[in-house]
């Protein structure tokens, strides 16, 4: 058979074709806009019209964003300027009032923070970036650091609101008993009835003793920084506060509910699921009434907190419970085998969850961790209702001020894009964060 | 060789209560109920001595006062003589009413956006990333009070419409109004109306519901019923003879000739808005409040539902759209048979919890102005009864009910459509 067909053959080539130029219209730029933006009629008209979209909001867009109204200090003189620049449209004159974000930039940003005292929170912030940092970038800082972000805790707030340096240290100095009696006591008296007894102590230095050697160091020593009233707090820096600690406390908090959620322990896990389904069946908006106006009455009669500090706990409070469940999705989410295997390795509960468990749950949640860090940062504008002067409850008096009244995009873009940042920025790190613990192969 | 006694019969010590593993949950179950039981005993005791020093009781009696404030934007007919309840339920029901708003608007356009970021054309996909940062990383109540402001400063006065040359003229055939104030759109009017039914007597939950709104969704359901009828004897015949019937236009027929019936019968004819002196007056009058909230909400959650669309329709492996290929069906058939089935399996149970934030935001609304129910019973009422006790209560337990209802009914789909395995 097959001899036959090779003599029908008149000719066959015995060398290979030299290898050829892809054709120039499957190549380079142009091969990528034609799979990309014209395969097709449909997909052709499709491009034709967002780029008219996009033609025709960037044309209205950058003379808007180009004013020069930078030196304004009212709506009417924004408009002077403008109809000054010749830029006078068929609705009277159009461009940005820039003149209000150069005046009301700093409130927008401290609010009513004393403006000598604005380096207190500006290195607040920066401290925080380094506090952070070990735990954020650990493969890239050094792990010794790690002994300022245990600081940080009590700097922050003495930073911000000032006052005697021995109510942090006091405050700091609990925790070293805690963790001193913890460590010394296990070998003599067994590590249960030592973690046992130093809680107690620790409480007892916190309730009792810390109230009375703070003020006895204070009048030898007197060592303090002008203190802030919670009052004077605003704009972002009050965003960013609020945002922060009830970050860094939601998650423990949620880590314990998702743990008791799973435990079977029949009433410590009804206790978190009732918590867990209260919280979250209800809308935030609630518990900072809750915290505004009932706080008060829950606690012992003469008691009285700070209202910031009442919002933070709420914050918290709402936060963790949204936490438990993420966190609950990711313990949920690990294979039978990881519990079974740490348990035949003889590890305890809590070891295995700290050794095994918890490094896997929480990396499969991170997505979910993060994306509830950006959405309680994004509630804390909720504060406004209640009276707190946070960007946007500072926009109403902008907004109601005789020279601003009438002033919208502007004031509301500035804010909306202070949180995009924010909140973009969070959800960079989460997807590097991501990639950086990816250890399985896909 | 040994012989094996028994053990030692084992005494109960005190120790055993922690170093035990068979005794040391119970006792630290017991542990925390005391815990717990003391903490809501510490509280209801502060509660009780910081009202008792106040002079205030706890009482719900307040609630059949008369309220005393009026509501501008209500469903059901509302004086300020009508008690605290009746204005709760007013609030209740808008609340209600943005939410059901908000959801079918947030889940139309966020499908569209969902599913257009997958689209093989790169503008378009990158533009609905675009939408999607952009509304997802800004806080909901920026956008709230930011489109209320924009619908304030931007749009006309109802004085612009006045005069020989108005400034502002209405929209749609003169038969929409958008203004400052909020939109006036036709409303439907019947000549030869049913009348209405009136529902829970004298109670302070009584409405009345329009019999004519009534009859019309009757027609309509006996409509789809009749279409479904219709579309079983084609499917029965396509399976006989292998040739399907045209049915569009018993279809189209059944559904529109019933409804154009009833609405003749019934005299439909629609209320234009119309200017008179400073304001317009006729027509379905929607709040700016309520338009602002609306827009607002449906926005930002359509961020979210995008996201949901997606991650769903992503999670559906390649394979299963190359089989449908490969058996021979249409891109739009593989999309409706194969993958959309599958697809709402992993979007359904995140877009209801998005509908429930959605429902919990609109609690936002009290920033805006919208008489919700955080700002009828958690706003006003509790100014002017002074009862934060009650009133937070009470609003804390109708938005648990509603949650909890919710988070039920996906239960129940969640379970109904769970992948059976082995």
């Amino acid at each position: 058979m097959s001899d036959t067909h090779a003599e029908t053959v008149a000719f066959v080539r015995d060398t290979m074709l030299p290898q050829q130029e892809p054709p120039a219209s499957t190549v380079g730029f142009l091969g990528w806009s034609k799979t990309n933006l014209f395969t097709g009629p449909f997909n052709t008209i499709v491009t034709v019209l967002c780029s008219v979209f996009i033609v025709w909001l960037l044309w209205m867009l950058i003379p808007w964003l180009l004013s020069p109204t930078w030196n304004a200090t009212s709506l009417g003189e924004c408009r002077e300027f403008l109809v000054a620049a010749g830029r006078v449209g068929e609705h009277g004159a159009s461009g940005a009032c820039w003149g209000v974000i150069r005046e009301r930039w700093i409130q927008l940003l401290f609010g009513f923070y004393p403006a000598d005292l604005y380096w207190r929170p500006i290195l607040a912030f920066v401290l925080l970036f380094v506090a952070l940092a070990p735990v954020l970038f650990s493969d890239k800082v050094p792990g010794r650091l790690l002994m300022f972000t245990m600081i940080y805790p009590f700097l922050f707030p003495w930073l911000l609101w000032g006052g005697t340096i021995w109510s942090p240290i006091c405050a700091a100095l609990g925790f070293v008993i805690l963790f001193a009696g913890v460590k010394y006591l296990s070998g003599v008296i067994g590590q249960l009835a030592s973690i046992i007894v130093s809680v107690l102590a620790a409480a007892a230095w916190w309730l009792f003793v810390s109230g009375a050697v703070q003020d006895a160091l204070a009048s030898i020593l007197p060592l303090a920084i002008q203190s802030v009233p919670s009052r004077d707090f605003g704009g972002m820096m009050l965003s960013i506060t609020i945002g922060v600690v009830a970050i860094a406390c939601s998650l423990p908090l949620g880590i314990v509910l998702a743990l008791g959620r799973r435990s079977d322990l029949l009433i410590v896990k009804s206790l978190c699921v009732g918590f867990i389904e209260f919280i979250r069946g209800v809308p935030l908006i609630t518990l900072l009434f809750v915290a505004s106006t009932l706080l008060n009455i829950f606690m012992p009669p003469g008691t009285s907190f700070d209202i910031i500090l009442r919002v933070i706990i709420m914050a918290t409070l709402f936060a963790s419970a949204y936490m438990a469940e993420v966190i609950r999705g990711g313990l949920a989410a690990l294979p039978k085998g990881q519990y079974e295997g740490a348990d035949s390795l003889g590890l305890d509960y809590w070891q295995s969850q700290r050794l095994i468990i918890m490094p896997q749950a929480l990396k499969i949640s991170i997505p979910g961790i993060v994306s509830t860090f950006i959405g309680l940062f994004k509630d804390t504008t909720l504060v406004s209702v209640i009276g707190l002067l946070d960007p946007l409850g500072l926009t109403n008096s902008i907004r109601a001020d005789q020279a601003w009244n009438g002033i919208v995009w502007e004031l509301y873009g500035f804010i909306a894009v202070l949180f995009f940042i924010f909140c973009f920025g969070m959800s960079r790190y989460s997807m590097y964060l991501e990639n950086r613990l990816k250890t399985d192969h896909r | 060789m040994t012989t094996i006694s028994d053990p030692p019969a084992e005494s109960f010590k005190l120790s055993m209560l922690i170093y035990d593993t068979r005794y040391r949950s119970m006792t630290i179950q017991v542990v925390a109920l005391i815990g717990f039981m003391l903490l809501v005993g510490f509280l209801v005791n502060n509660t009780a001595q910081n009202l008792a020093t106040s002079g205030k009781t706890v009482s719900f009696g307040f609630l059949a006062n008369p309220a005393g404030y009026d509501i501008n934007q209500t469903l059901i007919d509302y004086n300020n003589q009508h008690s605290h309840f009746r204005a709760s339920f007013v609030g209740l029901l808008n609340t209600l009413l943005v939410a059901v708003l908000g959801c079918i608007t947030a889940t139309v356009i966020g499908v569209i956006i969902g599913v257009l970021r997958l689209s093989p054309n790169w503008l378009i996909a990158k533009l609905t990333a675009v939408y999607v940062e952009m509304f997802r990383n800004v806080p909901v109540l920026l956008w709230i009070v930011f489109s209320m402001a924009i619908l304030i400063e931007t749009l006309p006065a109802p004085r612009d419409f006045r005069g020989e040359d108005p400034a502002a003229t209405m929209n749609l055939f003169d038969s929409v109004a958008v203004t400052n104030r909020g939109v006036y759109v036709p409303e439907a009017l019947f000549s030869r109306s049913l009348g209405d039914v009136h529902l829970f007597g004298n109670s302070p939950i009584r409405f009345d519901i329009s019999l004519d709104l009534v009859l019309i969704l009757a027609v309509l359901i006996a409509s789809i019923f009749g279409i479904r009828a219709v579309r079983t004897r084609a499917d029965a015949q396509q399976e006989k003879t292998g040739v399907r019937p045209k049915t569009w236009y018993l279809t189209l027929g059944i559904l529109v000739v019933p409804l154009l019936v009833v609405l003749v019968a019934l005299g439909f004819h629609l209320g234009y808005p119309e200017l008179k002196g400073f304001n317009f007056s006729g027509g379905t009058y929607l709040r700016n409040s309520l338009i602002a909230l609306w827009l607002a909400l449906s926005l930002y959650t359509a961020a979210f539902i995008a996201e949901n669309v997606r991650a769903g329709i992503l999670a559906i492996s390649k394979g299963q759209t190359e089989a449908a290929a490969a058996l021979g069906l249409r891109s739009n058939r593989i999309m409706s048979l194969v993958i959309l089935p599958q697809a709402m399996r992993v979007i359904i149970p995140p877009l209801i919890s998005q509908y429930l934030n959605l429902t919990k935001n609109s609690s936002l609304a009290i920033a805006v102005g919208y008489m919700d129910l955080t700002g009828t019973l958690m706003g006003i009422t509790l100014n002017q009864t002074g009862k934060e006790l009650e009133t937070l209560l009470l609003g804390m337990l109708v938005y648990l009910i509603i949650s909890l209802s919710i988070s039920t009914l996906m239960n129940w789909y969640n379970n109904r459509v769970k992948l059976v395995e082995r």
